[in-house]
């Protein structure tokens, strides 16, 4: 096949970029259609780090499940476990104590600050802009420390279970976090001298990989991607979870749904999300963080070492897992790229029949070739880093 | 087209046949009282020895407007598992009809390019069915020729006067 440009011939190129490709953080391939740097089609080829979470969850209890939810998404894991329990929760019927709510309000938006961080970071720093990548990355281990204080893990947190969370608020979590959001508002507000203004990354970013309102809706977008074209649709608005609707935060949205809209739009939520922790913070109720219903709750440990009943009560649950009833549901949470959804089956087991994660970012990707079209094979980098594609959850 | 309609959960769910299925799709997305605009999301469950038909196509449609959410359950029986793509009205579809075509074998007809997504071409059977065991090895894979590959040969030219000269002292 020959093209005619400006009188030189030209062959259309096929380049096989990536599964392993040093500006593509996480394995993926983009089969690309060249005429000369200019990409007239790419195919995503995905699965390079699939697992087999489906067939693998169904093996588990339900309570061993959440493990393997962190490692659908690290840098948002604390999401996907509520997202997993919440489900649980809705077809089981119950409800958690409001401390409990608070508490996944805040991890979960805590969460997703993490995963702005991370995402416009990296977008920031494989565009040369390495000084506010690595402001972000501060920002990020400062997050990430808190995290590690509350739950002992930095990425696989495992930190909430089926009807609560795995143990209250470490002591000072308020002035560690106020501190924290002190320090974070600063770098962002350093990241915002370094960028916004700055001409190679504004060049890099505007009007590359955009996406319009309809193709959006029609690629079945969420989160940064489809409010960054302009559609204000947030699961924790348009469906508030938790206590998200005793909260005031807004959606930020774009209106040229381009990478430059998709990066403000991020580092907007992450200002909105700290308002929300702040929030969270002052109104914190005071109570339990179980439901107190012994099918779902493992016992005291005084209990289990000290009694027959308490011991067979903790074996029970260990071994043949919590019963969830027949039936099957679908619940859905805002992660840190859109709309992540578990549905689920169960038999009445102790283990679950059916799950199903739906992947926000696997889905982004079957609209990367719209984006990409037309573009240049640098622009592939920025707007692959704004997807912020993660192979956990992508291929799982 | 409408099997059976029930509330769980304070979801509503709707079974349907799968015969016209497009059009029932059109129908929950256009109207306007529906205005079903958005799909959330594709799966299929595999009840096998459960239940007649064996499997289900689910789908998770959403109205924005309405803020309201729909999940759609179609059986589809064993001998013949094809439903009928939703691509032409949701594009996003392709990927995820994509993935239960890899997983489960349903095929969906009018679907633009039904390849596997997840797993690789060679791989044989479905694995999220529940007759495919979970300890399963599959057989191994030659290494695949793609036509019009540029293999640099120098180096192994390089590599075989090596062993030549090796050989011959």
């Amino acid at each position: 096949m020959k093209t005619e440009n400006q009188g030189l011939p030209l062959d259309i190129m096929e380049l096989q970029m990536g599964p392993s490709h040093p500006a593509t953080h996480g394995t993926i391939k983009f089969n690309l259609k060249l005429e000369g740097e200019k990409v007239l089609d790419c195919d995503v080829e995905v699965g390079f780090l699939h697992r087999g979470f489906d067939k693998s969850c169904e093996q588990a209890t339900w309570t061993q499940v959440i493990p393997y939810t962190d490692r659908l998404n690290y840098a948002s894991s604390l999401i996907n476990n509520i997202g997993y329990a919440l489900t649980v929760e809705k077809l089981i019927g119950v409800q958690t104590p409001p401390r409990c709510q608070y508490i996944r309000v805040i991890v979960s938006e805590l969460a997703r600050i993490y995963d702005h961080l991370t995402c416009c970071g990296m977008a920031a720093s494989e565009l040369g802009a390495i000084t506010a990548g690595f402001y972000m990355i501060e920002a990020r281990e400062l997050i990430i420390r808190i995290v590690e204080a509350l739950t002992g893990a930095r990425l696989t947190v495992t930190y909430v279970r089926i009807g609560g969370v795995k143990h209250d608020l470490i002591e000072g979590f308020a002035e560690r976090v106020a501190q924290t959001f002190k320090t974070i508002r600063k770098l962002l507000e350093d990241c915002d001298r370094l960028l916004s203004r700055n001409r190679i990354f504004l060049d890099r970013m505007s009007n590359v990989g955009i996406i319009s309102q309809e193709t959006a809706l029609s690629y079945c977008l969420t989160g940064p991607i489809l409010r960054a074209s302009g559609v204000s649709y947030d699961v924790r608005t348009a469906f508030p979870y938790l206590v998200y609707d005793q909260f005031e935060f807004e959606v930020p949205v774009g209106s040229r749904g381009d990478n430059y809209d998709r990066f403000v739009c991020r580092i907007r939520e992450i200002e909105q999300s700290m308002k929300i922790v702040e929030q969270a913070l002052e109104r914190l109720p005071v109570g339990p963080v179980w439901i107190d219903d012994p099918r779902f709750v493992l016992p005291e440990k005084e209990k289990v070492y000290g009694s027959i009943e308490g011991l067979m009560h903790h074996f029970k649950i260990i071994m043949e897992g919590i019963k969830v009833p027949p039936g099957e549901t679908y619940a859905a949470v805002e992660g840190g790229n859109g709309e992540l959804g578990f549905y689920i089956v169960s038999d009445g087991g102790g283990r679950p029949y059916r799950i199903r994660v739906r992947p926000p970012c696997f889905i982004a990707m079957g609209a990367f070739h719209e984006m990409i079209k037309g573009h240049m094979v640098a622009d592939i980098v920025p707007t692959f880093g704004m997807v912020n594609m993660i192979g956990g959850e992508c291929d799982r | 087209m409408i099997l059976d309609v029930s509330q769980a959960q304070g979801d509503d769910v709707l079974i349907l046949n799968r015969a016209g299925l497009r059009e029932s799709f059109r129908l929950l997305k256009h109207d306007k009282e529906l205005d079903y605009d958005f799909l959330s999301d594709i799966t299929a469950v595999d009840y096998w020895g459960k239940k007649e038909p064996r499997f289900e196509v689910v789908y998770q449609i959403l109205s924005r407007r309405r803020r309201r959410r729909l999940r759609l359950r179609v059986p589809v029986p064993e001998n013949d598992p094809a439903v009928e793509s939703v691509t032409p009205l949701w594009r996003g579809a392709n990927f995820l009809e994509r993935e239960v075509w890899d997983l489960f074998g349903i095929r969906f007809i009018g679907h633009p390019d039904l390849r596997r997504i997840l797993l690789y071409d060679e791989f044989v059977g479905y694995p999220l069915r529940k007759d495919y065991p979970v300890n399963l090895v599959q057989p191994r894979v030659p290494e695949r020729t793609v036509e019009g590959t540029f293999v640099d040969e120098r180096s192994h030219n390089k590599l075989l006067s090596l062993k030549k000269s090796l050989g011959a002292s």
